[in-house]
């Protein structure tokens, strides 16, 4: 009764895995390498992370074979509502009654924060590809958990970078009035001040702001070159459909989101987004390998994949070959030879894990495409620049994680 | 008789229940048991709606989570804690709600937690949409670590027990019965006298700390608080809760909240079909099952007490 | 001053959304005495039929049909109307002899309900509506600032809503019926009126509102299954503010509440949200009927 998420269990290994020889088959705890995906299948995240994290999961099982020295391996699945309590007593529960060896996805930053907390507790890797706080790898990092695609740093960072080399130097935020917002505009403020540039104005509105215009009015009157939408979602998709309204973009200032998906754009649609600039970490058309996986993914989900989804695939196989490599699915030892990997494939090119759990790789700044330069449904960004590691993420002499700097 | 044996059933079921299910689970249950019973001590035998009383519920978590994490509070010294603030909060909105009846009451009360839960998003200590991460369980007399979860367990079961007297006690107290007077008719209480206002106020108050108390016991269990538990949508399930398990019953709400909390729990998989579930189960238990669960079995046994005494008549 | 009048402008925009659904719950609550709750998400249905007719018809329905954005403004009143109807005569019809918290709990229910289902097939994060008509689109050069002309149609129009709703019900003979039959049903029963029609018809007209006010958002902010969910409490308080006495008062209170919020904005923008519950609460502590309201 107390075991919903048995019916989330995809059995994609059964019949491949009684083929191979058994050979190191005692390393492996009990019998089955189990991987976790908790993700928001009904709400905000569903559409960028959700069910399609599910999918990217199944894929890189299948993709390596089923199985992992003659151990089937299984993908267990749920919803967590965005509910970090739900997400909790499910993680436990996975973790305690039925030895999941790792936990993936985990978007919304209260669900990622208590699940990884948790879990390192009980010696269970997190890679989370869901969530954006860069409390993961900072504050409140531990020694198994993983920050996979991209944090609160990496975006607003690498978007202020390109953007004032790109001559936007007086910049004016909209700032989400709460730790998140807050964060986004302080991190990239310092950026803009570093190369030269300069905050003319910050306005704190609260969130779930319905009419943005009385804000972009002011924004207008600054003299800003650029707007930075220091929010997410709802927010901003509000505030880029109002600047349009208001003609913001057509009288030549620029919109910088600082949080922006791949699926925001698509709902937003080219005649609205047509030139906001932000930061990501892949674009489902970025090179020939990306796009062949992509056109995989496609024709499973009916969506081409956002850069989370495409993580939770790289990730999934990164953590599978690292089983491998090391012979057993102990978590101190795939940690470790985790953080040693110089990881390589579709998505991530080059990347390593830092100590803090930090997954260090380029990212891209891209801008939304017109209308008339879109050949397909998905077909939404161009890549403008790409932003080395270094630039993107808290360096180790800087983080704050207790692991790093003692 | 029936309250007796309900009571007996709560208690075993309580005792055996972390060999049965997973222990986190039910205290998570027993919170929201605990947090529709306060909810129903208002609603059931006063006649108040509040629509704000996740305000409560998730305020008391944060101070209490606060108080644990950064001031360094043993475990039931930062429960009390959070319960303080509830009560404090309770005497706030309670003296400004009751000034509306009906439901202007429900809107008022909804409009004052929304401040709250503005307060939970942007206040600093509260962690914004990440929550308050990381609260330690401690030690129960410095003697017990809670990391142990039966220790947990049959501590929050304790709490549970505590707080489901107290409002047993309030609500078979001459207190109660006037409550139950003002419900039925608010004048002709006026007119026997009762400073109606006062009643009302001393029932909101009492309701919001056992709601606290709730609240700041699911921080510890869960070593976090958290938006939802403030949210609105929080505020709509306690009254979920007490209407299916059976409003002003004793053993209703307990009922309810076990019944919707385990549901919003075993639907994990279906998605957002969760919400359109449960306000479908909210139209219906509103349209044809107004009595709820105990309310539907009291009712059952009444009739069929009352057709063999007709019958014994005859 | 230029920023000031602008700003007020600004503000009276998101008055108008305000006096419209007020004015809405006023008219149900009139007549019925119950709290719709879902009037939050009867005005996100709106904005979806309007979505819906000009995007999805031919995807979803194979309806080979685009509904424009004039046709939506009569579609989707009529679509939620008639949905107002249908909740009106099964369901809330059977709770009109118990405590009006019912009716708040039945609507609560059906929000759940709405806002779930749309949640299944739309973007939580919104999708803006594509359709505003070509006149309509472009900026109005006011002297002191450039307006977008949707919004000052949405104004205009808004305003000529309410106000003829306030000149049919207190000007009209139609208007004197609907007040006789809320302040005595049965006497006017009993003069051969049919008041559960009444009832019925005024359930529709009020969710007919919600409806339009949708229609009339939907090129202005993004379509979302939430967007009714967190204006429903804002319009709760303005209610509250404003007492449901009168139409009239629903209306103002509406438009004065839009003006305040826009101010703020520009002033101390954190409390751009808040204003209006701390504004409830004076007003409780000072006058608790409400600007307008009688005490029952």
């Amino acid at each position: 009764m107390f075991s919903n998420w048995k019916t989330g269990i995809a059995t994609v290994a059964a019949a491949t895995a009684v083929s191979l020889p058994m050979a190191a088959n005692a390393e492996l705890s009990d019998g089955v390498l189990k991987i976790g995906v908790l993700s928001d299948m009904s709400g905000v995240y569903k559409t960028l992370e959700g069910p399609g994290a599910v999918t990217a999961a199944e894929m890189a099982v299948e993709d390596f074979g089923g199985s992992i020295m003659g151990t089937p391996i299984e993908i267990v699945s749920a919803d967590h509502q965005n509910k970090a309590d739900i997400a909790a007593s499910t993680a436990r529960e996975w973790i305690d009654d039925d030895e999941v060896d790792m936990l993936t996805a985990l978007d919304n930053s209260s669900v990622a924060l208590a699940v990884q907390g948790l879990a390192a507790e009980r010696k269970v890797i997190t890679m989370n590809t869901g969530a954006g706080t860069t409390a993961l790898t900072e504050e409140q990092c531990t020694p198994y958990g993983i920050h996979y695609v991209y944090d609160t740093h990496a975006l607003p960072v690498g978007t202020a970078t390109a953007m004032v080399k790109n001559g936007g130097e007086k910049w004016f935020f909209l700032t989400a009035d709460y730790a998140f917002g807050h964060s986004l505009r302080d991190n990239t403020g310092a950026v803009v001040e570093e190369l030269g540039g300069e905050v003319v104005g910050s306005i704190q509105h609260p969130l779930s702001t319905n009419d943005f215009s009385s804000y972009l009015l002011q924004a207008q009157a600054s003299g800003a070159d650029v707007i930075g939408l220091a929010n997410a979602g709802q927010d901003t998709v509000n505030a880029i459909k109002q600047a349009n309204q208001f003609q913001i973009v057509q009288s030549g200032q620029k919109l910088a989101g600082m949080l922006v998906f791949i699926t925001d754009v698509h709902s937003m649609g080219l005649d609205i987004a047509q030139g906001l600039q932000f930061t990501t970490a892949f674009v489902w058309n970025q090179d020939e390998e990306a796009l062949e996986w992509s056109n995989r993914f496609n024709e499973r989900h009916g969506a081409m994949p956002t850069m989370v989804q495409a993580g939770v695939y790289s990730a999934v196989s990164n953590y599978l070959k690292a089983v491998e490599a090391v012979g057993t699915d102990d978590s101190d030892a795939v940690r470790a030879q985790l953080g040693e990997m110089e990881l390589n494939d579709f998505f991530v090119d080059g990347g390593k894990i830092a100590p803090n759990g930090s997954m260090l790789h380029d990212m891209f700044l891209v801008e939304v495409k017109s209308p008339d330069e879109s050949e397909s449904e998905w077909d939404l960004l161009n890549v403008v620049s790409r932003i080395p590691a270094d630039q993107a993420y808290i360096s180790m002499e800087e983080t704050k994680c207790d692991l790093v700097n003692k | 008789m029936m309250n007796k044996v309900l009571f007996a059933i709560m208690l075993i079921a309580g005792l055996i229940a972390p060999f049965l299910a997973y222990p986190v689970f039910v205290m998570d249950l027993l919170c929201f048991a605990l947090f529709a019973c306060a909810f129903n001590l208002l609603l059931g035998y006063a006649g108040l709606l509040s629509f704000g009383h996740a305000a409560f519920f998730g305020g008391a978590a944060y101070i209490a989570g606060h108080a644990l994490k950064v001031w360094g509070f043993p475990p039931l010294l930062g429960i009390l804690t959070g319960t303080a603030f509830a009560f404090l909060i309770g005497i706030v909105f309670g003296f400004l709600a009751i000034r509306r009846q009906g439901i202007y009451f429900a809107m008022v009360t909804l409009a004052l937690a929304q401040i709250i839960y503005f307060l939970c998003l942007q206040l600093p200590f509260t962690g914004g949409e990440n929550g308050l991460q990381g609260i330690p369980r401690g030690e129960l007399f410095g003697l017990f670590s809670l990391d142990n979860e039966l220790t947990m367990y049959y501590l929050v079961f304790a709490i549970f027990l505590i707080g489901f007297g107290i409002i047993y006690r309030t609500v078979h107290s001459p207190f109660g019965e006037v409550l139950q007077a003002i419900r039925e008719n608010e004048p002709r209480a006026l007119s026997l006298g009762y400073d109606v206002d006062r009643f009302k106020l001393l029932a909101f108050v009492l309701s919001a700390t056992m709601a606290g108390l709730a609240g700041s016991t699911k921080a510890l269990v869960f070593q976090f608080a958290s938006l939802t538990s403030a949210h609105w949508q929080t505020s709509g399930e306690v009254v979920l809760m007490t209407l299916v398990g059976g409003l002003g019953t004793v053993f209703g709400p307990v009922l309810g909240a076990v019944t919707v909390a385990t549901l919003t729990h075993e639907l994990g998989s279906f998605g957002s079909w969760v919400q359109v579930i449960l306000g479908t189960i909210f139209v219906i238990v509103v349209l044809v099952f107004r009595r709820g669960i105990i309310g539907e079995i009291h009712h059952f046994v009444e009739q069929r007490k009352a057709a063999r005494t007709s019958a014994d008549n005859d | 001053m230029q920023l000031i009048t602008a700003q007020a402008l600004l503000g009276l925009n998101v008055g108008v959304f305000y006096a419209m659904l007020s004015l809405g719950l006023a008219v149900i609550f009139g007549l019925l005495n119950i709290i719709n709750f879902a009037h939050g998400a009867m005005y996100m249905l709106g904005a979806f039929v309007a979505l819906i007719g000009y995007s999805y018809l031919e995807q979803w329905f194979g309806i080979s049909l685009q509904i424009g954005f004039w046709g939506s403004l009569i579609m989707a009143p009529l679509v939620v109307g008639l949905l107002g109807i249908i909740i009106e005569r099964t369901m809330l019809k059977r709770l009109a002899n118990l405590d009006h918290i019912y009716g708040l709990l039945l609507t609560f229910g059906i929000t759940l309900i709405l806002q779930g289902l749309f949640a299944n097939y739309f973007n939580v994060s919104g999708t803006p509506y594509p359709g505003q008509p070509e006149v309509l689109s472009g900026v109005l050069n006011l002297g002191f600032m450039y307006f977008p002309t949707y919004r000052m149609f949405a104004i205009v129009f808004s305003l000529v809503v309410c106000f003829a709703t306030w000149y049919v019900i207190e000007h009209t003979r139609l208007g004197s019926r609907l007040r006789a039959g809320v302040e005595n049903p049965q006497l006017t029963q009993a003069f051969g009126l049919n008041v559960p029609l009444m009832v019925t018809l005024t359930f529709g007209f009020g969710a007919a509102l919600a409806g339009l006010a949708g229609v009339l958002a939907a090129p202005i902010y993004s379509v979302s299954p939430l967007m009714g969910a967190d204006l429903i409490i804002v319009v709760f308080a303005v209610v509250v503010i404003g007492g449901m006495g009168s139409i009239m008062g629903a209306i103002l209170t509406g438009l004065a509440l839009g003006l305040v919020e826009g101010m703020t904005k520009v002033f101390y923008p954190p409390a751009a949200n808040t204003v209006i519950f701390f504004l409830m609460v004076l007003v409780l502590l000072f006058r608790p009927a409400g600007l307008f309201g009688k005490e029952q």
